[in-house]
């Protein structure tokens, strides 16, 4: 869940007390209705659910680690994701542990740090209810007030004006306009040459601007807001910008905390208080927060606050971890992520607290955590700008070709040029004959260059950046606001965070795919049990009636649904949890109230993979309860007790997971006095050190959780998310290979795979799991000689396409990837995997999520696309191509890193197989035809300049060329690029299989951009030609025949697109014929200027009839070529679009039944989320 | 979990359903049916040749009489320019030729010249169009160098290499020993003479320097009834070009002899230029030109062509629309 490099979430320790005090800050407000399903649970094992209890903050991070799921809360460094060196140290551990995660190295070696950082040195120190002196102090603290604008009225132009030519574009824009200002050079007139590069800053900076109005306008509401500040001993209000780091704070119910505080006291008398996070890490459900015992009872008194001292860590974004202690009546207390409320949270269910603010403005940690969207580049977009360079090439020849006809021409006419009229190379005006802009053979040639790169320059579709942008956002728009991909459930819609990478949805390959909760819901359910040896497979009999009485006795906020679950499931047999403080748990077991008192906690941490809590009973005694991991409890569980029960519950664990449940483990000792006494005085130096917290606890935990008896096992199930299996036959259908990669074990897994349809029993299933690199190399050899041997058993059945008939599904652990990845054996793997069907993942840390996708990555030019919801897929997710997150359960790190989020893994079809189809279809399409619609224009103006004595005179007049791409020719382009759509969405549905069209980059590719080069080419020379033929020997005027020019290319390229519309809009009739009609107006508009040398041309070349007639035949004959092509090739050698359209159109399928088949799976009510409340 | 419970309290952020943002408007989807395009095809067909053999026969219906003087109106020296340079020697020329069909009036009188670049990029850009029409901005004349002013610093009005250049030949064509009169009126455009030459405007210290480019202007005559230069100052579009000289407004026969006096003054010698001079009858594609008629022909006989073979084509390897068996996965051999 973390993303700094400070992990501190095994460190959520509950602060120091002492045993029976009752202030341990747990997070179980309400009281639960705990049972056990069955008679033969004992009382001690009515605890239980108490046990599983967490520290709130620690809720995120475990929410998935009760059982298996122990690698979710493997944190990791952002940057140090991808570190070969901690694969490496990982493995080498592994030889004895065949599940330990190389990633926990990174992360201990946070805690030390993070412990030093609260040396005086590092420390801020926080002068309770003393502003004056806190900020005295040698570090200058951040006030409250914040700032995301960027610019500020005076700010604005010269910063946004560097920040705008950042970009090559603009700066190729500024490079051809400084040229042109060159008296030698001056192709066009000034104002004509600067108008692309004003219209392109005047555009984006207009862009800016509102866009930092509008944070402007929210930081302002913000920095206005009120809050309640401690002054002179009295309650005022003040202005949140004016808030400082030492002020006491109130903050009544429903209220938005200003900044990030430790808490002194609220309302309740325990000091607790709840507080949602949603704004800052979209968990929806309360988290609760303490305040201190110590000052919950000073504070009422409010005279009674000042002199305290609170030493906490530097700002950072951690959101889950806060390290420091408060000295309080020279006592130190230390103070933890449960103590301190951050900027941005709500306050719930709590009528006031009051607390100190620690950290203000910026550096709140939810401003630290305020980062801009990742950016990547689109596939599209790098072969645009190979071809682009090509382009530039293609410039370069020209005016190459231009400039050395030109030298020749000089040189053939060389006699000439002095009387020449039309040349003149001598100015007799002066008493003294001189040279007139004679400059020499080379300068000459030189000069031509430049100015053949000012006329041409329109052959770099520059335009294209913007217009393609323009499309994004409208593409982008579309996406969010589809509400077949609205989440319901999580009131989430879809987002999208990196708006340059749209059109790689439509050409994805492979998925990558978390499990829990992603697939799944990560709500569970509980649904048998193993108790004693005996299994309990009764989950079925708990009637939902029963279920929704527990809940409506009380509504339990757990942190973990694995803890939900289970407390539910006792509720339901009769054990409820009735109240749970911070020191006792009551508990109404079948209608007698009992009192546990909770001695001591020991947090869950992914090394240990179990929890535990030790408990004083209504008996007197005093017991440890563990609950974990299989692997981990049965090291810890003394198998001499009772062999045969613990065989017994092996066996249950495995038919557990094998139904895909997830299996907890149970152990229980008790404890003899001396032995709590022990415990009791190592627990609380350890909780109360400065100095290696977490280490010590552990190392507490690990000396009390032994010798365990063996009390049973639950399987809890955590649902698959609706259409997860019709989602993954689509994509499966659409060409799409999905890996599963999850924490889970490999039964686990397996079964999961089979129910959402990821594995069929068609497949033949490949498992490697080993625990040595030659048995690795063993195992994957044999896999590829099965491969081998059943595709050519296919090959002689069907002739080759055998692939439908012996599909393989490999299976491998994260054991044995650990000597794959990164070793000569990757290469083995890949070949492996890129035959199987389905690959599924088990036991994988986090990194080598990431190592899977490069697998795949580095060695194909297939799109990868990874999606997850928790902080363990941060680093798939950023490493893909395309990263999505699913905004669930779990926290918003995977949603921060990744380019698209969205609620539900069922979206990814409408996402994938519709928008991306249409995204990749538009965007392809588009820069094709920029490139085209640009390249006609530069060659009607290259042929013209080979009949002027190739001296870059145009016919066509500089305005119209500048206007060409900004107005003639812009809009059309841009509303198709939005708007149009191949297909619908029905047909695209029916047939995921259409999706391989983008795949295949069938609508952009070499061949495409060949073809229509050559096809520019000819509608150029169609353009050029016809008048140039149809006005040979006449008295036709330049300007008149540049005008005919202009207008030709402009209907052509409108025509030319028209052409290519499959589906007319209104609006997109009003682009096409009024970007005609626009140029005839703009050309009318230039031309009725009497100061330019073109006057009233065109009305008089427009009388004309040879005028009209041109027209008509450069259009036609320019465009049947490309008419007949295109016919053709839709004949003959049809494509799945072209056919899928005619379908469409004809009504071979049925797109309207087709299109209300989709509404059950995004409109269905959720049953388990209505069950839950 | 509350969170279903929270967002029942909470706005729903669901988008709100339009045609427009679902994506759904109603559109026109329309199909290259073999219809269609045959249609289509045919259509070109029947429209396009008929145009072409309007415009064929409309430039068969131009008469057109064509010579080349600039060869023969000198001495054959190799002191051309020297020849045209000389302001004292008689370059009085006299051509004749006879009509070949009928003209009908009004006959249009032009000149020609080849190798002539009026789109010169030096040349095109050396004109004020300011100075012509406004008489404050007389000497505005910095886009005219090396022509803007005179050696003594005035400015010259028309200032430029263009105006300079002004095309200085003459012609005076007699018929049957008679004089033909050529109407010089009107030949400019009517724009040119009322928006962009000024009715106040007059040549001053025109063609004053010691290299002569071309005619002289009266300068008693304001440039708004300059028509030559006004003509000449329409740039032409390419190196080869007719202007127009004059009409006459009285129809030509067959066989008759015309006799034409010209003034070869001009100096193309200096770069080979040609002179021509043209007669010619104009009709609606202008003067005598087969390009458009026979291109009509060619896109339009093509088309029927295309349209015959797409016709053979659709019967003969028929392709029935939409069928999903043509799908690139349905298309893999399903055939046991």
């Amino acid at each position: 869940m973390m993303k700094g490099s400070q992990q501190q979430w095994p460190l959520l320790v509950p602060p120091p007390r002492t045993p029976g005090k009752e202030e341990l800050p747990i997070d179980i407000d309400s009281s639960i209705p705990v049972s056990s399903m069955s008679k033969p649970y004992s009382d001690s094992q009515i605890e239980m659910s108490g046990d599983f209890v967490r520290n709130p903050s620690s809720h995120s991070i475990q929410s998935k680690s009760s059982s298996t799921h122990s690698i979710k809360g493997v944190s990791f460094r952002e940057g140090h994701d991808l570190n070969p060196v901690s694969y490496g140290s990982r493995g080498a551990s592994l030889g004895s542990n065949p599940v330990r995660y190389g990633s926990r190295g990174a992360s201990s070696g946070g805690f030390t740090s993070s412990y030093k950082e609260i040396n005086d040195e590092d420390a801020r120190l926080v002068y309770v209810n003393d502003p004056g002196r806190t900020n005295q102090q040698r570090f200058k603290f951040a006030g409250n007030s914040i700032r995301t604008s960027k610019y500020s009225i005076l700010t604005f132009l010269p910063r946004n004006l560097f920040e705008q030519f950042h970009r090559i574009a603009y700066i190729y824009f500024l490079v051809i306009a400084i040229l042109n200002q060159l008296p030698q050079l001056a192709v066009f007139g000034r104002e004509a040459s600067i108008l692309p590069l004003a219209m392109v800053l005047f555009v984006t900076a207009v862009k800016d601007a509102y866009e930092d109005y509008r944070r402007h306008r929210s930081d302002r509401i913000e920095n206005n807001r009120l809050a309640s500040v401690l002054v002179n001993g009295e309650y005022e209000d003040k202005k949140w910008k004016d808030i400082c780091v030492g002020e006491v704070i109130k903050v009544s119910g429903n209220q938005t905390l200003p900044c990030d505080m430790v808490l002194l006291s609220t309302s309740d008398a325990t000091g607790v208080a709840y507080v949602q996070t949603t704004n800052l890490d979209g968990e929806s459900n309360l988290k609760t927060r303490y305040a201190k015992q110590e000052t919950q009872m000073r504070t009422p008194v409010v005279g009674n606050i000042g002199g305290l001292l609170i030493k906490c860590e530097k700002p950072n974004r951690n959101i889950y971890g806060f390290q420091a202690n408060m000295e309080i009546d020279g006592k130190r207390i230390s103070l933890g992520p449960s103590n301190i409320i951050l900027r941005g949270c709500e306050l719930k269910n709590t009528d006031w607290v009051v607390g100190v603010a620690v950290y203000a403005g910026k550096e709140t940690k939810a401003m630290l955590n305020n980062a801009g969207a990742p950016s990547k580049r689109s596939r599209l977009e790098k072969r645009m700008n190979k071809e682009i360079i090509i382009l530039s090439i293609f410039l370069v020849a020209l005016c190459t070709v231009v400039s050395i006809c030109h030298g020749a021409w000089l040189r053939r006419h060389r006699e000439e040029l002095y009387l020449m009229q039309f040349y003149r190379k001598y100015d007799y005006s002066e008493p003294e004959v001189k040279k007139y802009e004679y400059y020499g053979w080379g300068m000459e040639i030189f000069f031509v260059f430049l100015m053949s790169v000012i006329v041409f320059q329109v052959m770099i579709p520059i335009s294209l950046y913007i217009s393609v942008e323009l499309v994004r956002i409208g593409q982008a728009y579309f996406m969010i606001r589809d509400d077949r991909m609205f989440d319901k459930s999580t009131n989430s819609r879809f987002q999208c965070r990196a708006l340059n990478i749209n059109e790689d949805l439509g050409q994805i390959k492979y998925v990558f795919s978390d499990k829990t909760g992603t697939l799944t819901e990560n709500k569970m359910e509980f649904q048998c049990a193993s108790v004693g040896g005996v299994d309990y497979d009764n989950g079925k009999d708990i009637s939902t009636e029963d279920w929704q009485t527990g809940y409506s006795v009380q509504e339990y906020q757990g942190e973990s649904p694995d803890e939900q679950a289970l407390a539910y499931a006792a509720a339901s047999y009769g054990f409820m949890l009735v109240e749970r403080s911070s020191g006792h748990i009551v508990i109404d077991i079948q209608g007698k109230r009992q009192r546990f008192n909770v001695l001591g906690l020991h947090e869950f941490d992914s090394d240990r993979k179990r929890m535990s809590v030790i408990v004083g009973c209504p008996d007197q005694t005093v017991k440890v309860f563990v609950k974990g991991a299989d692997t981990t409890m049965f090291k810890v569980i003394d198998k001499s007790l009772n062999l045969n029960m613990v065989n017994a519950t092996e066996s249950h664990l495995h038919s557990y997971s094998s139904k895909g449940l997830r299996t907890l483990v149970i152990g229980m000792r008790e404890l003899s006095t001396s032995e709590f006494e022990q415990w009791q005085s190592s627990y609380e130096s350890a909780s109360t050190a400065l100095m290696g917290r977490a280490k010590l606890l552990r190392k507490v935990a690990n000396n009390v959780e032994n010798n365990l008896k063996l009390l049973g096992a639950s399987g809890i199930e955590d649902k698959l998310q609706q259409g997860v299996p019709e989602a993954i036959e689509s994509l499966r259908t659409a060409g799409i290979k999905v890996w599963v990669l999850t924490g889970d074990k490999q039964e686990t897994a397996i079964s999961i795979g089979y129910s959402s349809k990821l594995l069929t029993s068609k497949m033949t299933q490949i498992v490697i799991n080993n625990n040595s690199k030659d048995s690795c190399r063993k195992n994957l050899d044999d896999a590829l000689q099965l491969y081998k041997k059943l595709s050519n058993v296919s090959h002689s059945n069907d002739g080759g396409h055998g692939a439908g008939t012996n599909q393989l599904a490999l299976i491998i652990d994260g054991t044995s990837l650990v000597y794959i990845l990164e070793t000569e054996l990757e290469e083995k793997l890949f070949e492996l995997a890129s035959k199987c069907t389905a690959v599924l993942c088990c036991r994988v840390a986090p990194l080598q999520k990431a190592g899977i996708v490069a697998l795949i990555k580095n060695r194909t030019d297939d799109m990868t696309l990874a999606i997850g919801d928790g902080a363990n897929d941060v680093s798939m997710i950023q490493k893909a191509d395309v990263g999505i997150g699913i905004s669930g359960q779990e926290g918003r790190q995977a949603v921060m890193a990744s380019d698209f989020s969205m609620g539900q893994f069922r979206f990814l079809v409408p996402l994938l197989l519709i928008h991306g189809h249409w995204n990749y279809q538009r965007i392809s399409y588009m820069i094709l035809y920029n490139f085209y619609r640009n390249v006609v224009l530069v060659f009607v103006l290259f042929w013209y300049v080979l009949f002027t004595g190739f001296t870059l005179t145009t016919a066509i007049t500089d305005w119209s060329s500048v206007l060409y791409s900004v107005i003639y020719t812009s809009l059309p382009t841009i509303v198709v690029g939005i708007l149009d759509k191949d297909l619908g969405r029905g047909t695209l549905l029916q047939y995921p299989q259409l999706y391989g069209a983008g795949q295949r980059g069938e609508s952009y590719n070499g061949k495409l951009f060949w073809v229509t080069i050559l096809d520019t080419m000819w509608q150029s020379v169609a353009a050029f030609f016809i008048p140039l033929a149809a006005y040979w020997d006449s008295t036709v005027g330049v300007s008149a025949l540049g005008d005919l020019w202009i207008l030709a290319v402009v209907i052509l390229v409108n025509i030319h697109l028209a052409m290519d519309v499959i589906r007319w809009y209104t609006i997109t009739h009003i682009a096409i014929w009024g970007s005609i009609l626009a140029t005839f107006i703009c050309v009318m508009i230039i031309d009725a200027l009497p100061f330019l040398p073109g006057y009233w041309a065109f009305f008089m070349i427009a009388k004309t009839k040879l005028f009209w007639v041109c027209l008509l035949g450069i259009v036609v004959a320019g465009m049947v070529p490309r008419f007949v092509v295109k016919v053709f090739v839709q004949h003959c050698k049809p494509n799945d679009i072209h056919i899928a359209r005619e379908a469409e159109k004809f009504g071979n399928l049925r797109e309207t039944n087709a299109e209300t088949e989709m509404n059950p799976i995004s409109d269905l009510p959720r049953s388990t989320a209505t069950a839950t409340t | 979990m509350s969170s279903d419970d929270g967002s029942s309290k909470k706005v729903s952020r669901k988008p709100r359903y339009s045609r427009f943002t679902q994506q759904e408007l109603p559109a026109c989807k329309p199909i290259l049916t073999p219809a269609l395009v045959i249609g289509i095809l045919m259509c070109l067909g029947i429209i396009f040749i008929p145009i072409g053999l309007l415009a064929l026969s409309a430039s068969e219906n131009v008469v057109e009489v064509v010579d080349r003087y600039d060869d023969v109106c000198i001495p054959s020296t190799d002191q051309k320019v020297g020849f045209i340079k000389d302001p004292a020697t008689n370059k009085t020329c006299i051509r004749s030729f006879t009509i070949p069909k009928k003209m009908r009036k009004p006959v249009y009188v032009y000149y020609q010249l080849d190798n002539f670049y009026q789109n010169h990029r030096r040349y095109v850009k050396s004109r004020s169009d300011r100075q012509l029409w406004n008489p404050k901005a007389e000497s505005s004349t910095t886009p005219c160098d090396p022509e803007g002013q005179t050696s003594d610093g005035k400015p010259i009005v028309p200032c430029g290499l263009i105006a300079w250049s002004l095309f200085n030949d003459t012609y005076m064509l007699s018929k049957n020993d008679a004089a033909l009169q050529i109407n010089k009126k009107d030949i400019a455009w009517r724009s040119d003479r009322t928006h962009k030459f000024g009715s106040n405007i007059y040549p001053k210290n025109f063609q004053n320097g010691t290299l002569i480019g071309g005619a002289k202007l009266d300068e008693s005559i304001p440039l708004s009834q300059q028509e030559d230069l006004m003509v000449w100052m329409r740039t032409s579009a390419l190196p080869t070009f007719r202007k127009l000289y004059g009409k006459i407004e009285t129809d030509l026969e067959a066989n008759e002899k015309i006799t034409v006096t010209i003034q070869n003054n001009y100096n193309t010698y200096s770069f080979n230029g040609r002179k021509k001079l043209v007669i010619s009858t104009a009709t609606w594609i202008g003067g005598k030109n087969d390009f458009i008629g026979k291109m009509y022909m060619a896109v339009g006989g093509t088309s029927i062509v295309l349209g015959v073979i797409f016709s053979l084509l659709y019967v003969f390897k028929p392709r029935p629309l939409g069928d999903p068996s043509y799908l690139s996965w349905n298309k893999s051999p399903t055939l046991d």
